[in-house]
């Protein structure tokens, strides 16, 4: 057999370039690269990628449309199943989705399934998006609570079915975390915006400014709509809740990457909200959401940027390819230590660190080791800047203004394995329910609830 | 979008105005928070709902042009548009009947004050008012105030209106008299809240204080505006914006709001460039 053991690569702005803007990183595959990795797909009868995907993606046959050159043919087969193929195919962890199922594994890289997916989207957008075919109206009413990757992709998919669908969004922008989290470099908000217009162009309606418990109770969308699908999110930044984690200079992940992808702090003073970065920026945790922040800060001028991580690389939840792009524009990774201290001056503004040294013990429920601290070997480390990335929690909102709601002990909603919560009716999908989570996941939970509200308005 | 109904000016930097948005005015409970923005490339900031009219759909706001936002929002007339309004955001007043209420006001921060004056006059309470500014011009809305209390006390830091002095000078007085008063509601600068703290905390009157710390998205989200009370960090714009005022740590507080004042000084100097 012929095929080529490797994957194609993708051509990447170079980190010493890249380092001083925002603009993506991947530049994405050429026209004849893309048919030529879309040739490595064996076409497995059993079709492990699918089974791998969390929308059921028909892989092989987008794959064989592209590499017999029928472009066209392969973003409909793609768009069948995800109404936002431009984001999955920059954010999914494919390695441990679909290419993680690849048979090609066995004797080298698997097909760069995300690369392809990616291909398509961006072909489909350069040609100009073709407007979705609106099906017949079910007369039925469908409320959905947030606009980020779950409520998109449940609403994407109820309107196909026919469904009158409002989505009611808190912020003014929609995409929820693909708006406010990830940054432009690794997802330009251009992209999340024709996704966005796409789904409008189904006939969904978004609202925005609506803070439902607060604008709006959930009881009055129930008296107006046939259903509601909660899709809010795990907002709830968490801290260190170490002394000095008020001090300034200290920031949630949250606020710094809504500072500056959302409100776009690092075009200010063009736009007002403001962002102050320090010479020295620590950035405590290591998942893709601490990724974002640490190369953010290299961006937005920063001298030296940390990653500190209380265990080892292994243990690390980022994706490999956040973690190689981190590591090649020179983010420097403090491994097993951990925060104990933030020391400020007196005008109240962060000057160091205190962190201790950790060792990896036994392991703990989740089946990583769990961190020991080393007794004596704290050390102090000077900083100008601290991004708290150690996880957000499920925002409490909803829950706390719905007193029946059944709520988990974590403050998700409790949902069965297709989104329904214990209120007939009301679904509920994403970091909501799971706690934080991937996009990906998200659209996979608001995808299987689609299908269940078809069922629940069936049946009424 | 969010049209401007009225527009008045209170003093030469104080401004009121009313806004159209019915959702936010159908909800709106004294003590309660919006969040706006005013064009695409604005900042949300977080501004105290000083009245609403459920009936009419309209939300009233008071604001002192301090900062960037503020100031461009001065120049804004009766019939421009606001991009984004949201609310009503936060925990609302607690209002029930606690026997005498004191009521200090100072500054802007008596514009909140008033709903929450009239909400605890409705529910039976013996309301006293102490408002204070620096100097008369930076008094408002008495009349209205004045129409929902049982006293009303007026002073300024230059005597040009009411008593000479501060508004603990005030409560002071009405302490030293012998005045039984069960629960004091301070709104205004951060100083002034944490002087009447330290002053109540003396003879242990239950305070309470609505804060306005830098805020980001308002519901919960970025920890921006988190406060530390009893030693815990609480978020103001869900679990507050009025907390027990014994409880909070004014000092850092006071930090916490100076985070961007040279950008803020800096995004100014560009507007007045503008000519605004």
């Amino acid at each position: 057999m012929g095929v080529k053991k490797e994957k194609h690569k993708m051509p990447e702005q170079p980190p010493e370039e890249r380092i001083h803007n925002f603009n993506e990183v991947p530049l994405g595959y050429p026209v004849e690269v893309a048919v030529e990795e879309a040739k490595r797909c064996l076409q497995c009868k059993n079709r492990p990628c699918t089974k791998g995907c969390p929308v059921e993606i028909d892989i092989p046959d987008f794959i064989k449309k592209i590499a017999e050159g029928d472009f066209d043919k392969a973003v409909e087969v793609l768009k069948t199943k995800t109404s936002l193929p431009a984001v999955c195919g920059r954010v999914c962890p494919y390695e441990n989705q679909c290419e993680g199922q690849c048979t090609l594994l066995k004797v080298g890289e698997p097909v760069a399934i995300g690369r392809l997916e990616r291909f398509l989207a961006d072909y489909e957008r350069m040609k100009g998006v073709k407007p979705p075919k609106i099906p017949e109206s079910t007369g039925k009413k469908v409320a959905i609570i947030g606009a980020g990757p779950a409520g998109l992709t449940c609403a994407g998919d109820l309107a196909k079915m026919g469904h009158s669908v409002t989505i009611f969004e808190a912020l003014h922008a929609p995409g929820g975390v693909l708006m406010y989290g990830i940054p432009e470099f690794r997802l330009p908000k251009e992209i999340v915006k024709s996704e966005v217009d796409y789904i409008e162009k189904l006939g969904v309606e978004i609202k925005y400014d609506i803070v439902v418990g607060k604008t709006i109770t959930i009881e009055e969308l129930r008296r107006e709509y046939d259903a509601v699908f909660i899709g809010t999110g795990a907002g709830l930044p968490r801290f260190l809740n170490i002394p000095g984690e008020n001090l300034n200079g200290v920031y949630s992940a949250n606020e710094f990457l809504t500072r500056v992808n959302m409100m776009k702090a690092y075009l200010f003073p063009e736009y007002d909200t403001p962002i102050k970065i320090g010479k020295t920026v620590a950035t405590f945790g290591a998942g893709n959401v601490a990724m974002d922040c640490a190369r953010t800060a290299l961006r937005l001028g920063a001298k030296k940027s940390l990653i500190i991580y209380r265990r080892s690389e292994k243990e690390m939840p980022a994706r490999a390819e956040e973690i190689e792009h981190a590591k090649e524009e020179g983010i420097e990774f403090k491994l097993l230590t951990n925060p104990v201290e933030f020391i400020g001056d007196e005008k109240g503004v962060l000057k160091a660190v205190k962190c201790i040294k950790m060792k990896l013990g036994e392991p703990d429920e989740t089946g990583r080791c769990r961190p020991v601290p080393i007794p004596g070997s704290e050390f102090t480390l000077d900083i100008d800047t601290a991004l708290i990335a150690i996880g957000q929690s499920p925002n409490p909102l909803i829950s706390q203004t719905m007193k029946n709601l059944k709520v988990g002990k974590h403050g998700n909603i409790v949902t069965d394995e297709n989104g329904r919560t214990n209120i007939p009716g009301v679904f509920a999908g994403g970091d909501i329910a799971t706690g934080a989570a991937t996009v990906i996941l998200a659209m996979g939970a608001g995808k299987r609830a689609a299908r269940a509200i078809d069922e629940y308005l069936k049946s009424k | 979008m969010y049209e401007i109904l009225e527009k008045k000016t209170l003093s030469e930097n104080v401004k009121l105005m009313r806004i159209h948005a019915p959702l936010v005015a159908e909800k709106a409970k004294a003590g309660q928070f919006v969040m706006l923005r005013i064009d695409e490339k604005g900042e949300r900031i977080p501004l105290t709902i000083a009245d609403y009219d459920r009936k009419k759909g309209t939300v009233t706001i008071i604001f002192m042009e301090v900062g960037k936002t503020t100031k461009q929002l001065g120049t804004m007339e009766a019939g421009d548009k606001i991009l984004n309004f949201v609310g009503p955001l936060g925990q609302p007043s607690e209002i029930e009947k606690f026997g005498t209420v004191v009521m200090v006001g100072g500054g802007v921060g008596i514009a909140p004050l008033y709903p929450i004056v009239r909400e605890l006059k409705k529910a039976g309470n013996y309301v006293i008012s102490i408002l204070g500014a620096r100097n008369k011009s930076l008094l408002m809305l008495e009349e209205e105030i004045e129409r929902f209390s049982d006293e009303i006390h007026i002073c300024t830091d230059d005597g040009s209106k009411g008593v000479k002095g501060f508004v603990s000078d005030v409560l002071q007085k009405l302490i030293d008299a012998g005045k039984k008063i069960d629960v004091v509601w301070a709104v205004g600068p951060v100083i002034m809240m944490k002087v009447v703290s330290d002053l109540t905390r003396k003879y242990g009157i239950r305070t309470v204080v609505s804060l306005n710390p830098i805020m980001v998205d308002g519901t919960g989200m970025c920890g921006s505006c988190r406060v530390s009370v009893g030693g815990e960090t609480k978020f103001a714009c869900v679990d507050g914006p009025e907390f027990d005022g014994h409880l909070v740590d004014f000092d850092n507080l006071m930090l916490r709001n100076q985070r961007f004042v040279e950008e803020e000084k800096h995004a100014c100097k560009l507007l007045e460039r503008r000519g605004i």
